[in-house]
């Protein structure tokens, strides 16, 4: 059937700077560039291009240039170029429509309508360069009280605490399955975890046994497949995950198709290879609040009650009364995923239209579990769309103990966010299992990338703190008073609890 | 531990002092009905039955435990207490309900239950042989490794649930979706023998493993009257004694007459069967049975458009 969809893109090529070595020819995955040996030129089938510009960072005479098409369908607010697209493909295929990381629409960002607040006169500012600065965090349920004995100058704790996960800095990086991303990239998260003193989360495609080294610094998520989940994946995790949901697709499951299910994510996942493997939309278990503290609580048995239990969920339109029942249910940790977060595959239509910015249901889950005194029971860990230290700040002003960075963390491995990472052919070497593209990042190199961006923004939330005259991120948890919208209705503003500009 | 060092000496300049992280204190959250009691604190320590008089007695090697006034979690930290000490059979006596018992464990320890278990019996064990004198509730062996559970009566929902080894003997019916998302894995097959009847969705979204089940009801052979047998399946086989519907089977699943070579692949799980419960295996097995399969391994093909 010929195809209706016109190139999203344009690749041109300054024939006076192409020096014919083919490096882009070899780097496309998705075979753009070719190279004529009679004409002895290279050509470009633009109409294969998802725009990853791969082969533009790599060209070394920078001859490349890919830009969006400015051929332009009849202009029309509704009947975009985007939505005639899709209906064309769906009218050539017959299939659900596919896409990869987080919804791109254009819903109200709210990290961008929020500004920080700093000292000025009074109750100066610190310099994080010479005083004291602490970002570590620790997430896990605190006690109502504490009780401090001893006496004659020891002082001791006496109240026994509940397990708590000790981070250096209050970023982690999110749910990633090794099968979504390689092998490669699941190594330089968690060496890069553990040279922070943070922690990565396996995502529910089990935990490769190479990586069980960096356990101390592992969450390990059961989801709804349970796939790789057994006694050692639970005892090496530092913390577990029940997955819920997730931002990019609430409420809906999903599948590693069978022919990423290679010899290694086979072991890892512990399915025969080359079936499909399926992650059901519910856990079976879990029909109710009290089938969730079931599980909660079997988790915390099968692991000695040594190790926090995180739950999961997308933000979704009542979220703030199921994280109190998620609460009550005993979970350590909530973590929340707003419509901006990623993943590896995903129905279009899902996740660019259910769930919520986390920014609204971060105030709505933090004003709910305050209201009802049991803040202190669980830490709340906010993702989805988290992309500099300046949201993270304003998260945890909002109420955040700590945040999940998922695509920024790609990013800082050469992710261009083409969203294409369900094709299995991510050209970064990322989303994919190609053992030709995967090996283009090296572990020791995406360490260092994932190093550097956590102690970029650690210092840069050190710098923004000091300058607020806070001497700690904990003085920072849930003060809103520092923050003011700025072009927020009445509504937004009360949602957010925060002021606007001005007040 | 060399690889430790290294990567705390390489902390980033920001970090200031920084050991390693010291041993984490054991969690002390209640697990009671989890509803009220969470946050309060509950000291239980591990292994101290020494200071329950009566409750925990050792006799000739086997530890029995008298469980009436116990709570789950008092009674799984005595069981793994004594799991740990090398004890090789454990009885428990007076089981009202008790959640997650086996749960964990990972050592071929056998424990026999005098009572109606909790749900979760056995959750993520890999190992210990279970063995229920009566009914047990919802959840019997899920997500296990291996092991075997032995239940001397009916279970409720789920049993089997993610289950990717091990055996489990049910000597009547079960409730729905048994057997759910069971998976194989290389050495590991595990294996679901029913000997009542299973409610709807029995194999749903099964990946892997043995389902039988035997249809014995108490008035002799009735129909097997679950739906939606096999929706979702993509790996695995299920074996029912007597005849089904088309209608009562997911679309996912195919089915014929079992063959001699199934009969015979099947025989020594129903033959452990009668071991544990009675009855005669010649006299099963000489019955019709049928063969459910999965149409493809991979039911999501063709779904999308790439
Ligand atoms: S898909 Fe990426 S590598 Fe290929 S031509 Fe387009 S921008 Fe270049
Ligand atoms: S991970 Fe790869 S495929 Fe996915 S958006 Fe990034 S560059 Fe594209």
């Amino acid at each position: 059937m010929k195809s209706y969809i016109i190139p999203e893109f344009l690749v041109e090529r300054d024939d006076h700077h192409c020096i014919r070595c083919e490096v882009c020819v070899r780097q496309c995955a998705f075979d753009v560039h070719r190279y004529d040996e009679e004409e002895d030129e290279v050509f470009a089938h633009e109409d294969k291009c998802v725009g990853c510009l791969r082969c533009v960072t790599l060209c070394p005479t920078n001859a490349l240039v890919v830009r969006d098409n400015p051929t332009r369908v009849p202009a029309n607010a509704n009947w975009t170029r985007e939505v005639l697209h899709n209906i064309y493909k769906q009218a050539e295929t017959g299939g659900v429509l596919l896409t990869g990381m987080g919804c791109d629409k254009e819903y109200r960002n709210y990290w961008d309508r929020i500004t920080l607040d700093a000292s000025q006169v009074t109750n100066p500012s610190i310099d994080p360069l010479r005083e004291p600065m602490e970002l570590r965090t620790y997430l896990g349920s605190k006690p109502d009280a504490v009780e401090i004995g001893g006496g004659r100058g020891r002082h001791e704790l006496e109240t026994r605490l509940a397990p708590q996960l000790r981070l250096e800095t209050p970023i982690m990086f999110s749910a990633l399955s090794y099968g979504a991303i390689s092998y490669n990239t699941c190594e330089c998260l968690a060496r890069a975890a553990a040279e922070v003193g943070t922690c990565y989360n396996t995502g529910e495609g089990g935990l490769h046994r190479d990586l069980y080294r960096y356990g101390g610094h592992t969450i390990c998520q059961v989801a709804s497949g349970r796939f790789g989940v057994h006694a050692d994946y639970l005892e090496a995790a530092a913390a577990l995950e029940i997955k819920i949901g997730q931002g990019a697709k609430p409420g809906i499951g999903g599948h590693l198709p069978g022919e990423k299910v290679s010899e290694e994510i086979s072991r890892t996942r512990m399915i025969p290879k080359g079936t499909d493997a399926l992650s059901p939309a519910p856990h079976h278990d879990i029909y109710s609040i009290e089938d969730l503290a079931q599980l909660i609580y079997a988790l915390k048995e099968a692991t000695g009650w040594q190790k926090p239990v995180s739950v999961k969920i997308a933000a979704v339109h009542n979220s703030a009364a199921i994280a109190s029942g998620m609460v009550r249910a005993g979970a350590d940790i909530i973590a929340l995923d707003g419509i901006r977060g990623g993943t590896g595959a995903a129905p279009t239509m899902i996740r660019d239209n259910v769930g919520i910015p986390i920014e609204l249901a971060l105030a709505a889950v933090d004003a709910r579990l305050r209201e009802e005194g049991i803040r202190n029971r669980a830490s709340v860990v906010v993702a989805g769309g988290i992309r500099s230290s300046a949201d993270v700040v304003k998260a945890v002003a909002l109420g955040a103990d700590a945040v999940y960075i998922g695509t920024a963390a790609l990013v800082a491995l050469g992710c261009h966010v083409c969203q294409k990472c369900y094709t299995g052919k991510c050209n970064w070497g990322i989303a994919t299992q190609d053992p030709y593209l995967t090996k283009r990042l090296n572990p020791e190199v995406g360490t260092r990338r994932l190093v550097n961006l956590l102690t970029a923004w650690s210092h840069e939330i050190m710098e923004i703190l000091g300058g607020m005259g806070i001497n700690a991120i904990e003085s920072l948890r849930g003060n809103r008073l520092r923050l003011r919208g700025v072009g927020l209705t009445r509504e937004e503003l009360d949602m957010l609890g925060i002021k606007h500009a001005g007040a | 531990m060399e690889q430790k060092k290294k990567e705390w000496s390489q902390k980033p300049g920001w970090v200031k002092e920084n050991p390693p992280p010291a041993e984490k204190k054991s969690g002390e959250k209640s697990g009671a009905n989890e509803e009220e009691e969470v946050g309060k604190e509950m000291k239980i320590e591990i292994d101290h039955h020494a200071a329950l008089p009566g409750v925990f007695v050792r006799k000739n090697g086997k530890v029995q435990i008298d469980a009436g006034q116990l709570h789950y979690r008092e009674l799984n930290n005595m069981v793994k207490g004594a799991v740990a000490e090398g004890t090789e059979e454990i009885e428990l006596d007076n089981i009202y309900g008790q959640r997650y018992i086996g749960s964990g464990i990972r050592k071929p320890v056998k424990i026999v239950v005098h009572g109606v278990p909790g749900n979760d019996l056995g959750a993520f064990m890999d190992g210990p042989k279970i063995i229920v004198e009566r009914n047990a509730q919802d959840g019997v062996g899920n997500t296990m490794n291996n092991g075997t559970i032995v239940v001397h009566g009916r279970a409720g929902d789920i049993v089997g649930m993610g289950m990717r080894g091990g055996k489990i003997f049910i000597k009547e019916s079960v409730g729905y979706r048994a057997a759910i998302h069971m998976k194989e894995y290389r050495k590991h097959m595990p294996v679901l023998v029913v000997g009542g009847e299973t409610q709807d969705f029995l194999g749903e979204y099964m990946a892997g493993g043995i389902v039988i089940a035997l249809g014995l009801t108490a008035n002799g052979d009735s129909r097997f009257t679950a739906r939606h047998i096999g929706t979702g399946m993509h790996g695995g086989l299920i074996f029912i004694r007597g005849e089904v519907e088309e209608h009562q089977l997911g679309k996912e699943a195919a089915c014929e007459p079992a063959s001699r070579d199934d009969i015979a692949a099947i025989r020594p799980y129903v033959e452990e069967y009668v071991d544990y419960f009675g009855g005669n295996a010649d006299d099963i097995l000489s019955s019709r049975f049928i063969r459910l399969w999965p149409r493809s391994s991979r039911p999501f093909e063709g779904l999308y458009a790439y």
